[in-house]
């Protein structure tokens, strides 16, 4: 495998440079309404029970209980642990948000491979539509990196029909060609699986467990990597940046790095997510600021 | 040689921090006499507005979560800080309006003397306002007041820092967190205002300063969902109804006062806790008595 390496000091100045554009009025709305389609709203705590997904499921398929014209879009995806996909599965039937799982032993991924293993089949069996694995850190940095490379490629079998998250954790990556590397190898290690057509493949920033979480820089990385795998097979892998985008502002500039780096194709909730859960009510709150006029409270909109 | 005068480019206080209008609109702060500048002023957005009420929003509950004697303790501190500040406003005030230095220097300790009242009513007007009411039945049963939440205090001109200081400490005494806009007229205490807070240990966005055009902002004040009162003196009949119908979309408390440039000198008056009451909401508690 090629090994990239990243210029640090252009790689921030690049990321930095898309937060300086100016996007007002329609295309500011047209990116709002974008950012809340391809939200994977999240939960992720110990304390997480049925009945909060289900709310959190409510939530997702009707993100604000006012009048907006045309109807706000339903997020993405929900995203909750193994044993509380059932619980999504029913709760978002007949609407088109997918029910996502972290599995593999989110989010150290310190078990047995087997145990990993049956945690994502169980995940698949009880509903979920996509499945966000964490790699095995520890292998990776400590240069065994056939050994990931190998988990990752047991992983998307297991997975079958379920679209595959590879989260990085990039906070635990130490250095951006880290960062790279560790995009390439998963990306190559999902491709070699078989025939992909594109979408049903993504790489993930971070848990949301490790700080820092998502960064622009960080994304931009594996944006190139994810690039550069298209130019040479055709294939388009997705991207999720997960953790610390709490700002409608951010979102917006996150949209800007992904049509400056990978294009207009990704614009899509097929092939970008954004891991959050505040994230969501602030979209809503400049959304309703925009159509309004008025400033609006936080306790204008449910809890997510 | 003559040395060349350092005119101060004085920023917004927002958050515990001086940042710059994101509008990156300034405006002179003309002397009151001659043609000369005092100093640049920030020319606020209702965007920065916006980033205030946010700051003021998340400060609030800590604030009313002190104790009322270390909120006493910070107003105390803000009036220690206020009286080494002496000179320094009693000289900006004489240069934006024009007053003598005697009548300026009265000002300043008027000031002083008032944020060390309303220091004191923080752990005493609760008893003031509050009561334990008579009820038919065995039950203790209590009102007490509670702050508020985010009120926006719009500064009369004049006078510049007593008008400013005497609709600032009674919403802060009581817990509420405040967005101060400036008089439009003599913003220059206003703004030197801001150092005093950011010296004496009150937290990050408990206090926010805006300079700026009154008229600009009103609208987006009034309107605004996360604001929950509004404080303000001498105001002509279209701002007050300004105002009054943008408050009315989320039934927001509204205060307007007229008070002559005299009368805020008036402590009986100005110093009441009454001027408190305003921005408190009751709280009445029933609860069974022991026999």
């Amino acid at each position: 495998m090629m090994q990239h390496t990243v210029n640090a000091v252009m790689a921030d100045e690049r990321a930095a440079s898309f937060t300086r554009r100016s996007i007002k009025t329609d295309s500011k709305m047209q990116g709002l309404r974008l950012a809340l389609s391809m939200v994977d709203l999240t939960t992720l705590e110990g304390k997480d029970s049925p009945e909060k997904v289900r709310s959190l499921c409510r939530k997702a398929i009707q993100p604000y209980d006012g009048q907006i014209d045309p109807p706000l879009p339903s997020v993405a995806a929900v995203c909750v642990y193994p044993s509380l996909v059932s619980v999504a599965r029913k709760a978002l039937a007949g609407s088109n948000v997918k029910v996502a799982s972290v599995a593999t032993g989110f989010p150290s991924g310190q078990f047995p491979l087997d145990v990993r293993l049956r945690d994502v089949a169980e995940a698949v069996e009880a509903g979920a539509d996509e499945i966000d694995m964490v790699i095995n850190r520890g292998a990776f940095l400590a240069g065994r990196i056939g050994e990931v490379r190998d988990e990752i490629v047991q992983v998307k079998q297991a997975c079958g029909q379920a679209h595959l998250k590879i989260i990085l954790e990039t906070g635990e990556l130490e250095t951006y060609d880290n960062v790279r590397r560790a995009s390439d190898l998963a990306i190559e290690a999902a491709a070699s699986t078989g025939e992909l057509r594109g979408g049903e493949v993504f790489i993930k920033t971070s848990t949301g467990k490790v700080q820092p979480a998502a960064t622009m820089p960080v994304t931009l990385i594996m944006l190139e990597a994810i690039r550069d795998h298209y130019l040479v097979t055709g294939v388009r892998i997705g991207m999720k940046p997960a953790g610390g985008i709490r700002h409608a502002k951010q979102a917006l500039h996150y949209l800007v790095m992904v049509k400056e780096t990978v294009g207009d194709a990704w614009l899509t909730p097929e092939l970008f997510r954004f891991g959050a859960s505040s994230l969501t009510n602030d979209l809503l709150r400049q959304i309703v600021k925009t159509t309004t006029g008025r400033y609006s409270a936080a306790y204008d909109f449910s809890e997510a | 040689m003559t040395r060349l005068n350092v005119l101060k480019t004085y920023k917004l206080y927002i958050n515990g921090a001086f940042p710059r209008t994101e509008s990156g609109r300034s405006m002179k702060v003309p002397a009151a006499k001659g043609a000369e500048v005092l100093a640049h002023i920030c020319q606020g957005s209702r965007k920065d507005m916006r980033n205030a009420v946010e700051a003021a929003r998340a400060a609030q509950p800590k604030w009313a979560g002190r104790t009322a004697y270390n909120r006493a303790q910070i107003m105390y501190r803000m009036a220690e800080m206020l009286e080494g500040k002496r000179d320094e406003f009693a000289e900006a005030l004489k240069h934006s309006t024009g007053n003598t230095i005697a009548a300026t220097r009265k000002e300043v300790d008027a000031s002083i003397d008032r944020l060390v009242c309303f220091a004191g009513w923080a752990d005493k007007y609760a008893q003031m306002l509050g009561c334990n009411n008579a009820v038919a039945g065995p039950y203790y049963n209590f009102t007490v007041p509670e702050p508020t939440g985010v009120i926006v205090v719009v500064c009369p001109d004049e006078p510049a820092l007593l008008g400013l200081v005497s609709l600032l400490a009674p919403p802060m005494c009581a817990g509420n967190a405040v967005v101060v806009i400036a008089s439009e007229k003599y913003s220059l205490p206003a703004a030197v205002f801001g150092e005093v807070c950011a010296t004496s240990d009150v937290p990050a966005g408990v206090v926010n300063i805006i300079t700026g055009k009154r008229a600009e902002l009103l609208e987006h004040i009034a309107n605004h969902r996360n604001v929950h009162a509004i404080s303000a003196a001498n105001m002509n009949k279209r701002d007050r109804a300004t105002l009054r119908m943008g408050a009315a979309e989320n039934v927001k408390r509204v205060s307007v006062i007229k008070r002559s440039a005299d009368a805020w000198f008036d402590v009986d008056a100005c110093e009441s806790p009454w001027t408190i009451e305003p921005f408190v909401e009751m709280k009445t508690i029933w609860h069974p008595s022991a026999t």
